[in-house]
This record gives structure tokens, sequence and C-alpha cells, in this order.
């Protein structure tokens, strides 16, 4: 029997609710509205995981038995991922990491974390998307490329449309400006309102631009146009509702002061209303962060310690798997594509247990491969959009294995 | 992009009517504009001369096949299916304000662009404003595309 479905697509963080799917027989057909990505991740994986252990395979509970067996000997044991699971699935893997009394940490710890830390914590400002739909007239890609990294961005929430106060839309009502080290294509549409600044240059750009704003000439040790950094200033001052997206650009340019970025928002908002998103990649990283600062009230990089949590730079992903984790349970993630080799490395010396519906990279290292379920295609679930609004997303299809939520409880059950 | 002086130089420049336009340069128009084809240039066919001609032009001819009558062409290797065409398409707002012009996917089937498994599709394309007797150079789809996939012919 075919049916036409709306689902929200979980291809990255603006999760598209509009999505319209074909479905026959439990087969996916067709789909319209999702961009490529979307489309990409509805249609599933190349290569489908299989239950392993060793490089052998096994039955699904041999493997799960086995990763237990693994996880409750380790000393340190690293839970990571989570950025690909839903809020259900996530919130299990809390009360893994609390049973084992391990590390937690997710893709945020060197993606958007630090953003979404200082937002949840109410230091900087930030608003919804479809507030930015109906009111922003002002946006500010910042070290940001949508147009690759999230498609439909622009013609569904920041520029193109026509939001309320927004009647004429991209043509006269908004101004899409592009801060970054090269043209990207989203900087292709922003055309003249494209400012080029040299790689790790963000902070004194920043600089200027206070400068600008607070009506004095910024001095910049690299070669920029002063002119054009004062006519950026009127644009930003004349805004009525402005928004800035900070991509990873922003973010790590910026990690070392990023005092200075609450500071560049405070400035903006004394003259007018402006808020930030951060340009958040997985479609439930900020999920994770959300739900385990409801928790435990830390957003990542934590330790469980007789049940209480403790944070802090050195129970990072990045930290932990150079020095300290004797075992890694990887949820929906690749570290080993995500890592710098001279990190990543050290996987091959530890046992790393693998929850994932496809075979990645990591695969090749794992010692225990767990096939699950696709998040938000298989199985249902919430997840938290990059604004962090909370969604509900149904499965479309019915999978041959169990959710990651069910391995991860069955886990628990062995451990416990 | 193929003009029509280019592909004028390609033909015979003899202005022999034998296709039954009146010169080269009124045929090479009609070769861009889709109406004819350059099979139907009788010199170029017959006589040997022209062989490097002839697959030259059918070399810059070929990527005009898939246009649609306003010559409208969608390079769907490029096409990452960002949607911007069906938001930015003034056609596309007038027909189906409440979703496309705002951002959703399409609700009706009167609308121009639609992405479909990743990839943007054209239809009613007589609805386009480059077509018909008023029509006008709208740029609407072509500006807002970030990887050049929409073009004109």
């Amino acid at each position: 029997m075919t049916e036409m479905v709306t689902w929200t697509c979980t291809g990255c963080a603006l999760l598209c609710e509009d999505i319209q799917v074909r479905v026959d027989n439990n087969r996916i057909e067709q789909v319209e509205h999702a961009c490529l990505k979307g489309k990409a991740r509805i249609f599933g994986c190349k290569h489908v995981a299989v239950p392993a252990v060793n490089g052998a395979g096994v039955s699904i509970d041999d493997a799960i038995n086995e990763a237990a067996r693994i996880l409750k000997g380790a000393k340190n044991p690293l839970l990571y991922g989570w950025s690909n699971s839903t809020s259900e699935a996530q919130m299990a893997g809390i009360e893994l990491a609390r049973t084992l009394g391990g590390v937690l940490d997710s893709t945020s710890s060197f993606c958007q974390g630090i953003t979404i830390n200082e937002i949840i914590k109410g230091t900087i400002p930030s608003c919804t998307l479809e507030e930015v739909r109906e009111q922003a007239d002002v946006m500010i890609f910042w070290g940001a490329n949508p147009m690759s990294s999230h498609p439909r961005h622009l013609s569904r929430y920041s520029y193109f449309p026509r939001g309320e106060l927004r009647q004429r839309g991209y043509e006269e009502d908004r101004t899409a400006i592009s801060i970054d080290v090269w043209q990207s294509r989203t900087a292709k549409i922003c055309k003249d309102k494209f400012y080029r600044i040299p790689p790790g240059g963000d902070a004194e750009f920043m600089r200027g631009l206070m400068d600008g704003l607070s009506g004095r000439v910024p001095k910049l040790s690299f070669d920029f146009d002063v002119k054009r950094i004062l006519e950026l200033a009127a644009v930003l001052k004349k805004a009525e509702f402005g928004v800035i997206f900070a991509g990873l650009g922003l973010v790590y340019s910026m990690k070392e002061d990023f005092g200075l970025l609450s500071e560049f928002m405070d400035t903006l908002n004394r003259f007018s209303n402006y808020s930030l998103i951060p340009m958040a990649g997985h479609f439930n990283m900020r999920g994770f962060n959300q739900n385990l600062y409801d928790e435990t009230g830390y957003i990542y990089r934590v330790k469980f310690v007789d049940g209480k949590a403790a944070s802090g730079v050195e129970f990072s992903v990045v930290e932990q798997i150079k020095h300290g984790a004797d075992a890694v349970l990887v949820v929906g993630s690749d570290p080993l594509a995500s890592l710098p080799a001279s990190i990543s490395r050290r996987l091959k010396d530890i046992p790393v247990i693998l929850i994932d519906p496809c075979m990645n990279l990591t695969s090749q290292v794992a010692d225990v491969t767990i096939p699950c379920s696709t998040s938000g295609i298989e199985v249902g679930g919430t997840a938290v959009r990059m604004d962090g609004k909370s969604m509900e997303i149904s499965p479309l299809v019915q999978g041959v294995n169990m959710s990651d939520e069910m391995v991860i409880k069955r886990i628990i059950e062995e451990v416990g | 992009m193929t003009s029509a002086m280019e592909i004028y130089q390609l033909l015979p420049k003899t202005n022999c009517k034998e296709c039954g336009e009146s010169t080269c340069m009124a045929f090479g128009v009609a070769l861009l504009s889709g109406s004819r084809k350059f099979t139907e240039c009788p010199p170029l066919m017959k006589e040997e001369k022209y062989i490097d001609s002839k697959q030259k032009l059918e070399e810059i001819l070929k990527p005009l096949e898939g246009a649609h009558e306003t010559g409208l062409i969608i390079h769907d290797e490029l096409c990452s299916g960002c949607g911007n065409c069906v938001v930015a398409c003034p056609v596309d707002v007038a027909n189906d304000p409440h979703s496309s012009g705002r951002g959703f996917g399409p609700s009706n089937d009167k609308v121009i662009f639609r992405v479909v498994d990743g990839k943007v599709k054209a239809a009613n394309i007589k609805e386009c404003r480059r077509f018909g007797k008023d029509k006008i150079l709208c740029r609407a789809c072509i500006d807002p595309c970030p990887t050049e996939a929409i073009e004109f012919v």
C-alpha cells in the first residue's frame, strides 16, 4: 500500500518538519522538499552494520553481552557520540554512565558545545528560528556556511521566506551578511555584504566592529578597508531584529576569548535586539546538551563518581582518548573520521564498542559492533533543534534492528 | 554559456537559404532557441569541409537538449536541493503564498519549482516570467542558486 507521510527530517539540526515521503509497503519510494542531505539520511546507509565481536559475526545478544563485559571490567569507560540519537536514547546513555561511573561526552565537545553552554546559562541571548523567519531583518553568518551544512537554512528560515514583519522577504526586507575566511556558497548569496577576514582574525574584527558601533575608528593589524567596517556597523545599528548564526569558524577562532562574544552581543543589544543561534550540525546535538544539563547541571564533559557528576576539560573526548579512557562506547558517531589521527590512533589500543546502524571508519577498529535502527527513520522520539525547540519525530518504516535506546537499556541490565 | 554568435561561427556562413531561414545567423538563433536542429542545414550535413564544425556544433548544442521552452536548464549534478529557487521565484510565491512563499515545501501543483529526491524539478514552465509575449528577463531563480545549477539559454 502506498501512502504519503509528512515527516520531520533528521538530516541536520534544522529538523525540517514539512517533508513529504512516499512509503510503499514499508519501503521509502520518494522524498519531496528535503535537500540532498536529508535525502541521503532518509535512504539510509551504504553498508549496513552487522553484530560482530573481534571481526567475527555473532548474534545480537552475544554482542550486547560482550559489550557489557568490557564496560563492566573497565575502570574509566568513555561513553561518546549521542548527537545522532533521540533524547530517549541520550537519557538511557546518562543512566548507563551513572551506573558505570564513567565519562560521558558528545560531539558537541569539539563543536558548538561552548556556544550552547553560554546560551543555556543565559549569558548570550538566543531566539527561535520561527522568530527569525517572522521578524529578522539583519542576519550575520559568521564562520558559517549553511548552504553546505544546512542547505534549507536560508530558504526555510533566515533569508528568502516572507515573514509576518518581512513581507517583501529577501528582496527588500532582509540583509544577509557573511563574515568568513573564504568566499563560501553562503557568502556568494550575500554578494557585497561578504567580509573576508584572515584565519584567526575573528576576535580582532569583532573588536573593530565594536569600535565602529561605539563611534570610534577601528584599528586592525591586517589589511582591511576601515570604511567597510563602519558601513557594516551602520547596517547593524539600524536593524530591528538581528541574528548572528555562529558557525564553527567563529567558535574555533574565539574559543580562547569567548567572553568577547558576550561583550559583542551586549554592545549590539545597546542599539537593537540581537540574538545568536549556534549552527549545530547533527540533528540532536543540542538535545544531548539540554538533557545532560537538566540531569547534572553540566552540558558535556561529565564524569560520574558515586552517582554524582563532575565536569572539566580533562573529561573531554579528546583528553580521554589521548590518555584516561580504558574502554570506549561510541553511539552513532565516527571518531576515527572526525578526530585528528594523532588522537584517534589510540582507539586501536583500547577496546571500542560501536552502536550504529551503518558501517563507518570506526567499525574498522571496533572490538564489538552492535547494529541499531536509524533514529528518525526506523525509530521515533524527541529531538532538539539547533535553536533549542523540542520536536517529536515519528518513525517512517519498521527496521529489523532494535533502537539504540533499547541496546543501551539491555547493557544497563547486564552491568547493573 | 553558448551564444548565437558562437553557433554562427560554426555554420557555413553562406546564407544559402536551403534551410528555409533567410541567413545563417537566423538559423543559428533558431538552433539556440531549440526550434531548429543542426541536421536541418543541408551543406553542413553534405559537405566534407564542414565535418569539424559539425562535430563542434553537436558538442556545444548537447547541453541545450534538456532546456525547457523558456530556455531553463537545471544541472542535476550541481543542485543541492536547498530550495532557494522554490522560495525566491515570484510565480511560486504568487501561486502558493502560504507555503512556498513562507519557506515551506510547495502545497499545490501550480508552482514552477519543487524539490524531489534532493534535486529541484521544474514544471508549469509556461507560468515563468520569461515565457510568452510579455516576457521579462527575470533572474529570481538564478541569483539565489549557490551552486549555479540553474541556467537560461
